[in-house]
């Protein structure tokens, strides 16, 4: 089955050229089997070849596809490396992928894009797919691009709407910023290693100056900073809102965003090596969850709060790379993946219950409205807020574990990011489904649970979510930790990513974390649903402190003053001096100078036989002359 | 030297038959002069190389001359008939008033 794994990308990509040429003339329900069946395909390659992996003993297995570049000395294969943590991001794609194109088809069902959706959706799964599974850096960076593209066309799916199209621009934006120190850090890898395949290099790294490392290792953490929307590159994930729901679950929670930690822990050895490298990313990762969790307080839309909460979670993520807790921070990538889809599948169903209102403060008492979505939303909102034996919990502490055995500040920040996140988790929970209903009457009316199309991957997600603590149960309890041991196998250097606290410690801070978490639960439970506080619609009646997270720390505006306002003056010299006066003076002389010529020339030219048979006469003469004079 | 004339004559006299011919060319407005002056040009040079075939006793330049005077036969059909055509339709052939190539 390993052999097949070429496979696994292909199917999406069939389903994207069949939609993508034939997509207007198939039925609805046709396009959207043909996109989920060819994710299903994928799936259960990726299964099977994940149980025969288990079962052998080579874990590392690269196969060869074909051969792509070939220019003098630069040879790169187009190779897959099919391992245990390739594996891993393969069933995280293909699976949530697979529940998110089946929950697409009942959430798009009244759209007239429809099949585009789904050509796009394909498309995504397919270049998602290449990313986690090539030998080396180019690979990846082509996947890397394409889920941009994709995230880019997702975003702006309404394209009528002129701000979803700004939105999808500044996504597209900002991942280029990255990309760039991406694109910068595989040349300087090329550089360096004169290879960029992964299981060429990684062996070498030791023998590099520790300088090269970090130069590598920073510049691949900017490409990070961009795809997974850490700062001070986020602030295009919670914009990128605007794109379908089925979409911010799958690309913009679940996978994409992930690309940027895949590639921290793909590349490993770098951030082992260089320690200044490994502690920016904690730091930058530390200040991104703690920030983003803070504007999450404030935020009234249902998905801009689950917009925060992901970039908070990822800079979690992050911070948990730093600390080199590699195993933690995939497997809080793998229960993110599962709560976090969820989370935004329910409020997609709940936005699909409302008919499009967003807004929480308009909702409220939809608990015994829509039965599966609340209780489906409440295991997520759990699940995310660390309280046991549900997902979040598991992988959340065992990461904060790791950061406190290295720093104290840093978990004091994690802890803090944690608490928050119960809190605004809950509060966003408690205005949804309890309380009173306050939208108008037409909304009560109208208001359904979902399609099994779109329940069924709720369900199943829940599951998922509950019990996907199983996967890394805490080792000090003597329990097995199936994740670590997936994951440290791709791990080169092991001393950091072992954890050294004695058990005591372990268990005083998982209790502290439970208990914290409670407290934050227990005072949202005391604001919103006892005291009926309700976020004030006007923006006046806020204190400066809220007003300052309510308006998300004026980032934006300060990225505005900062950046796009000097480029702008300096476009605007550019081209008042530059362009109009010496590129176009250039031009416009050239033009005028042949144009004043020609009105010269042009007398010659009279229609006079008689000139014309002279002038012809003259020139040979002068021919014949000038050949005979100067032979 | 050819039956006794010297060819710096033949040179001589085919010079001024060319420049008679060029000088007509130029000066002369009715397109019928004009025609035969260039005719008188042409005759020049067949001159000139029938005078060198004689000198070096090498037949190739008369073939040449019978060559170019079949050539111009034709061309004079062609351009008769052009002109004849012109002044069909215009009812001149004064080569001033011929001007409308300027357009």
């Amino acid at each position: 089955m390993i052999k097949l794994i070429p496979l696994v990308p292909l199917f999406p990509l069939l389903g994207f050229l069949v939609n993508g040429f034939f997509g207007k003339k198939l039925s609805k329900s046709l396009s959207g089997s043909i996109a989920s069946i060819a994710v299903l395909a994928s799936f259960i390659i990726s299964v099977l070849a994940f149980i025969e992996l288990n079962g052998s003993t080579n874990k590392s297995n690269v196969i060869d596809v074909f051969s792509w570049i070939n220019a003098g000395d630069l040879k790169i294969p187009f190779q897959f490396l099919y391992d245990n943590l390739s594996s891993l991001f393969l069933l995280i794609i293909t699976g949530i992928g697979f529940l998110i194109h089946v929950y697409s088809t009942g959430y798009m069902h009244d759209d007239e894009g429809f099949s585009r959706f789904f050509t796009y959706l394909n498309l995504f799964v397919f270049f998602m797919l290449l990313l986690v599974l090539g030998n080396n850096y180019l690979i990846t960076f082509v996947g890397w691009e394409g889920v941009g593209l994709c995230s880019y066309l997702l975003i702006g799916f309404w394209f009528k709407n002129t701000a979803y199209n700004n939105a999808a621009k500044k996504a597209f934006i900002m991942n280029r910023i990255g990309d760039l120190g991406f694109l910068l850090g595989i040349f300087l890898i090329y550089i360096t290693f004169g290879s960029i395949t992964y299981t060429d290099i990684f062996d070498k790294a030791g023998s590099v100056p520790t300088s090269t490392i970090t130069a590598i290792a920073l510049l691949l953490f900017v490409g990070a900073m961009g795809k997974s929307a850490q700062l001070p590159l986020y602030t295009w994930l919670p914009d990128a809102m605007a794109g379908p729901t089925p979409v911010s679950a799958l690309i913009h929670a679940a996978t994409m965003v992930t690309a940027g930690i895949f590639m921290v822990v793909r590349s490993n050895i770098f951030y082992s090596i260089s320690d200044v490298a490994s502690e920016t990313v904690a730091i930058v990762g530390g200040i991104t969850a703690l920030f983003a969790a803070c504007i999450g307080l404030l935020q009234n839309d249902i998905k801009k709060i689950l917009a925060y909460s992901t970039v908070s979670q990822l800079g979690l993520m992050f911070l948990g790379l730093g600390v080199g807790a590699y195993s933690s921070a995939v497997f809080h990538v793998t229960t993110h993946a599962f709560f976090k889809a969820l989370l935004f599948l329910g409020a997609g169903s709940v936005i699909h219950a409302m008919g499009g209102e967003q807004d929480i403060r308009k909702m409220g008492g939809l608990k015994g409205k829509i039965k599966i979505t609340f209780l489906t939303m409440f295991i997520a909102t759990i699940a995310i807020s660390g309280l046991p034996p549900f997902s979040g919990f598991f992988s959340k502490d065992e990461l904060l574990a790791h950061v406190y055995e290295h720093s104290k500040a840093l978990w004091l920040v994690g802890m803090l990011t944690s608490i928050l996140t119960a809190f605004y988790m809950f509060r966003m929970l408690y205005l949804t489904f309890y309380g009173k209903f306050r939208g108008t009457h037409e909304q009560e009316h109208h208001l359904h649970e979902s399609p099994p199309s779109m329940t069924f991957p709720l369900i199943i997600l829940a599951i998922l979510s509950a019990l996907g603590g199983l996967l890394g149960l805490p080792e000090f309890l003597h329990l097995p930790n199936w994740m670590h041991h997936q994951i440290g196998e791709v791990i080169i250097m092991k001393g950091k990513s072992l954890i050294t606290l004695s058990h005591e410690v372990e268990l005083i801070l998982m209790c502290l974390a439970v208990a914290a978490a409670a407290a934050s639960i227990f005072f949202a439970y005391n604001l919103y649903l006892k005291n009926k506080v309700l976020p004030v619609a006007n923006e006046s009646e806020l204190k400066s402190w809220q007003r300052l997270i309510y308006n998300k720390f004026y980032v934006d505006e300060i990225y505005e003053a900062l950046i796009r306002k000097p480029i702008d003056a300096v476009s605007d010299v550019l081209y008042k001096y530059v362009d109009v006066a010496i590129i176009d003076g250039v031009v416009n002389g050239v033009g005028s100078a042949v144009k004043g010529v020609g009105s010269v020339v042009r007398l010659a030219q009279n229609g006079n036989i008689g000139f014309y048979i002279i002038s012809m006469i003259m020139g040979i003469v002068f021919i014949v002359l000038f050949t005979l004079l100067y032979r | 030297m050819i039956n006794g004339i010297s060819i710096n004559y033949y040179l001589l006299l085919s010079t001024v038959l060319f420049i008679i011919g060029a000088v007509g060319v130029m000066a002369r407005r009715n397109s019928i002069i004009i025609f035969m002056c260039v005719e008188l040009m042409l005759n020049a040079v067949n001159l000139l190389l029938v005078s060198f075939s004689t000198l070096h006793n090498d037949a190739t330049g008369q073939v040449f001359v019978f060559f170019i005077m079949a050539v111009a036969a034709a061309e004079v059909a062609v351009g008769l008939a052009i002109l004849s055509m012109i002044y069909r339709n215009l009812k001149t052939i004064d080569t001033d008033i011929l001007s409308n190539l300027k357009h």
